[in-house]
């Protein structure tokens, strides 16, 4: 195949990016996105030119570090990863837009690669269950319904790559968090902390500069895990609910 | 052996198992002799995690919750994506939840069978007691482990073992322990008793008075190489079967900081014990960046088969029973598809070395359900294999419910690491190595669903308490960045950037990792021979030299520059694939995923020479142009008997 990619460059956090055009020939249908990207970068390198910077690491749709928006879609046509979007989703002679995803509170680092820590601070606001190692009951001490474990397991899967947010038209974090706040809100486990939890996380993600959500649903639709939206519902429920039980962000 | 090639130095021993009481008392007795930091004084000392997986994520935010301060540091933006993110199958634990005859002792009998014996009894045995712990931890942090209707665990089984312990989270269980792990961790740093450093790289050990003192990390993001000081450094940053370029391993997964660790003094044990893992997606193209495994509890349900005419290039559809052979049912009867990986991936490769093989190049067996969906139902199969099934979908192009799953062996997981005592210290003083960075507890081979039992062993029970009674002598000597070992460390890293950066050459770092890695797979691989081991060694020489004449690294490295981050990674690698070769060369025997061809059984089976080789290899680096030196621990087992291992 041969391609016209328009990528995204950009020097730093600070300097104004730019699209900029590549010509690319021979690319197989069985490659994968990134490698096609590793194909151009070769070609970068011996030219003498900056290759193009982009995140990824596992390569087989798990970790959550890679991600761009392709054609204006987060994560390209399909829904999944873009390491496991495949070169057999375009045909010959395609033009391919290639940017960053696109959030205020995820600042470009360069080229493609974002900066996510925002994500990791709104679990650090109570994404978790207080644990200490070595304290735990016996695991059996507690049974969990299949039924409420299956749920939680389909929420948990979300891996935090941040589609939600670059596809959502006021770039919000709502189905991230709510992701967290379901999965173990549906535990017996997370119940002590789950008023604390919810009005935490959610004032965490207003704080790093998220917008709003306004049910579109662009974030379910995008996510490569199909994290569904009625995390959100639950999420909205638990949230009114721990405020009339009288629970407040801490500041 | 020629003496070039390495010398021998004095043997080693570990000493810290109490071997004076019975094996189920070792791990109690250890912790009650090893001495405690009393709880105001844990704050007064500092300890550097570098890794954020299972081990290190899990040990950062132990000693964080403990009350020392603990500085992390990672790769990646996110501690979330460490590579253990990845692990698929599950979790073994000798809960005995199924009344199957499980057990601690069975479990630790399993592994080390499994590790063809050449792991420690004494670690083995402390990882099945502690892996019941881990289960009800991971549970009580929301992990959302597989449940039966009655609101109970559930579990299957996996490779070289007859009872169901595996605990698993669907196809994801690596990704659920990890978050786990993750939010304990991220909740340490919100406490404020764990610093995060994301986007870092450990690229130097600094050692000060023959203590591990801190590290020099590369802030992949500013460019900007500092140092960084603490009491004890902890290292828990994986494995390094990215050496071959192709693996199942995470790109950036790399071997710095345990390569340079070694290259301080601490010893590097076994380095040629390579896992292969038996079910992966076969290579496609040139261009391939990566291999996806297909994890092993596959086995349970799917049936391995290849045709039994070679050159038969049917549809496997339109190939009747008659014509074809379940190898591993036929060889194995007890075991049958769940024979140890080492012993799946031989024999995939046998059959694909007669011809059998199918699909592109005959390097592939089928792995094919139709017996499993006509028996349970698709939606069945659906249930407890559907993600894995859509990932093959995605990376193939083929439906597996329609047409078998073709796989083949791949680099999966290195049993090999830095040499660890009993309280996983290296031999540097201080420096602490846990996870897939140290050798331990897997010996020749790994049984399915111990990685991730080791990982969080390590990190969440095994380290907090051996790391005190180090502790205990501390706080040591305050040392800043201008102490001279500090200068020198800092000094050196920068020196090797610029210098990778100065070459200037014709070849990307990316080409002079394929080419070593395709060697170290063809040579050094499945099946060695002590003529392609030297061969292997006489080419890595030559393409070292050209590495460091050669190079093409654009950019500067006071700025984010991934070029340079892999360069630095392969310059590692290419040594690290010497020092494989060499001790796979020495070690004339076949053990686990080590094959050496001159060692087999009259039915092809790897054949061991416990005479000569029950013994773990600890390497000691030497400047360049001297031979390594090889220290011998001997391993003695004292509850399990050496004996060939059967699985028929």
């Amino acid at each position: 195949m041969n391609l016209t990619l328009r990528i995204w460059r950009q020097q730093g956090p600070t300097v104004k990016g730019k699209m900029v055009t590549y010509k690319i020939t021979d690319i197989s249908p069985d490659m994968s996105f990134l490698e096609m990207l590793d194909v151009l970068n070769e070609q970068l390198i011996m030219q003498g030119d900056d290759p193009v910077a982009f995140d990824h690491d596992c390569r087989e749709g798990i970790c959550g570090m890679c991600g761009v928006m392709i054609n204006g879609q987060a994560h390209g046509p399909q829904q999944t990863t873009t390491c496991q979007l495949h070169m057999r989703s375009f045909a010959d002679g395609d033009t391919i837009d290639i940017e960053p995803w696109r959030a205020s509170a995820f600042p470009v680092i360069k080229d493609l690669a974002v900066d996510r820590r925002a994500f990791d601070r709104i679990i650090q606001a109570g994404g978790y269950i207080s644990v200490p190692t070595g304290t735990a009951p016996e695991a059996h001490a507690t049974p969990v319904p299949k039924a409420d474990s299956d749920a939680a397991f389909d929420a948990a899967t979300c891996i935090g790559c941040g589609a939600c947010v670059a596809a959502c038209p006021n770039a919000s974090s709502m189905l991230f968090t709510a992701a967290k706040v379901t999965h173990l809100g549906l535990l017996p486990q997370g119940q002590p902390e789950r008023n604390d939890r919810v009005v935490n996380m959610v004032a965490q993600q207003d704080r790093e500069g998220f917008g709003g959500c306004t049910n579109i649903g662009e974030c379910s639709a995008a996510c490569p895990k199909g994290i569904s939206m009625e995390t959100i519902s639950r999420l909205n429920h638990d949230l009114l609910g721990a405020l009339r039980a009288g629970a407040r962000p801490k500041s | 052996m020629p003496l070039e090639l390495f010398t021998v130095g004095e043997p080693i021993a570990d000493t810290k198992a109490p071997t004076d009481v019975p094996i189920g008392e070792r791990w109690s007795e250890r912790k009650f002799r090893g001495r405690l930091v009393n709880p105001a004084n844990r704050r007064k000392l500092t300890v550097i995690v570098v890794g954020t997986g299972l081990a290190g994520g899990s040990a950062a935010a132990t000693l964080g919750e403990a009350g020392y301060k603990v500085k992390s540091f990672w790769y990646q933006d996110s501690p979330r994506r460490a590579h253990s993110v990845a692990a698929q199958g599950g979790i073994n634990a000798a809960k005995n939840y199924r009344n199957d005859g499980d057990s601690v002792h069975r479990l630790f009998y399993d592994t080390v069978k499994g590790g063809d014996f050449r792991s420690r009894e004494n670690n083995v045995h402390r990882l099945a007691e502690v892996s019941v712990n881990i289960i009800d931890q991971c549970v009580a942090q929301g992990v959302p482990f597989a449940r039966e209707y009655g609101g109970l665990l559930d579990n299957r089984s996996f490779g070289g073992t007859q009872v169901s312990r595996t605990f698993y989270a669907r196809g994801q269980t690596g990704q659920q322990l990890l978050y786990g792990a993750y939010q304990a961790l991220e909740r340490q740093i919100a406490a404020g008793t764990v610093e995060q450093n994301a986007r870092t790289e450990m690229l130097d050990l600094i050692v000060v008075d023959g203590r591990a003192r801190g590290i020099v990390a590369r802030d992949l993001v500013s460019g900007e190489i500092s140092t960084h000081f603490a009491d004890a450094v902890v290292i828990a940053s994986g494995g390094y079967g990215n050496v071959f370029y192709l693996s199942t391993n995470a790109k950036g997964s790399n071997t710095t900081a345990i390569w340079r660790a070694h290259k301080r003094g601490a010893y590097f044990a076994n380095p040629c014990y390579t896992q292969i893992h038996p079910t992966c997606i076969p290579v496609k193209g040139d261009y391939q960046s990566k291999l996806t495994l297909m994890s092993e509890s596959l086995r349970n349900d799917g049936r391995v088969w290849v045709p039994k005419e070679r050159g038969d290039d049917r549809d496997p559809r339109d190939i009747p029973e008659s014509d074809r052979d379940y190898y591993l049912e036929r060889l194995y009867p007890s075991f049958g598809n769940l024979v140890p990986r080492d012993i799946a991936s031989r024999q995939a490769k046998n059959v694909c070395d007669e011809g059998r093989g199918v699909g592109p190049g005959g390097l592939g067996v089928y792995l094919d359900f139709a017996e499993a969906i006509e028996r349970l139902g698709r939606p069945a199969v659906e249930a407890k294999y559907g993600n894995l099934f859509d990932m093959y979908a995605q990376i193939t192009g083929e439906d597996p419910y329609a047409v078998p799953m073709r796989i083949y062996p791949a680099v999966h997981y290195t049993m090999g690491g830095l040499w660890v005592d009993y309280d996983l210290q290296s031999t540097i003083p201080g420096m602490f190595v846990i996870g897939e960075a140290n050798f331990s507890d897997h010996g020749a081979n790994r049984l399915g669903a111990s990685a991730l039992m080791q990982g969080l062993a390590d990190g969440y029970f095994v380290l907090p308490s051996t790391i005190s009674s180090y502790l205990a002598d501390g706080p040591f000597e305050k040392v800043d960045d201008s102490h001279p070992a500090a200068v020198e460390a800092l000094t050196g890293v920068q020196e090797q950037v610029q210098r990778l950066l100065n070459i200037n050459g014709n070849r990307t770092p990316a080409s002079f990792h394929r080419e070593v890695g395709q060697l170290m797979w063809d040579l050094c691989g499945m099946e060695r021979t002590d003529e392609g081991l030297r061969k292997a060694i006489d080419r890595i020489q030559e393409i070292r030299q050209e590495f460091w004449t050669n190079l093409k690294v654009t950019g500067d490295w006071t700025s984010f520059n991934q070029t340079l981050e892999h360069a630095g990674r392969v310059a590692d690698f290419i040594e690290l694939a010497e020092l494989m070769c060499i001790d796979a060369l020495h070690r004339r025997e076949s053990c686990g995923g080590h094959f050496r061809a001159e060692s087999q059984t009259p039915e092809g089976e790897a054949l061991r020479d416990d005479e000569n080789f029950a013994y773990v290899a600890a390497w000691e680096w030497t400047p360049e142009g001297q031979p390594p030196v090889l220290h011998r621990e001997d391993l003695e087992y004292e509850y399990v008997h050496l004996a060939q291992r059967s699985y028929k």
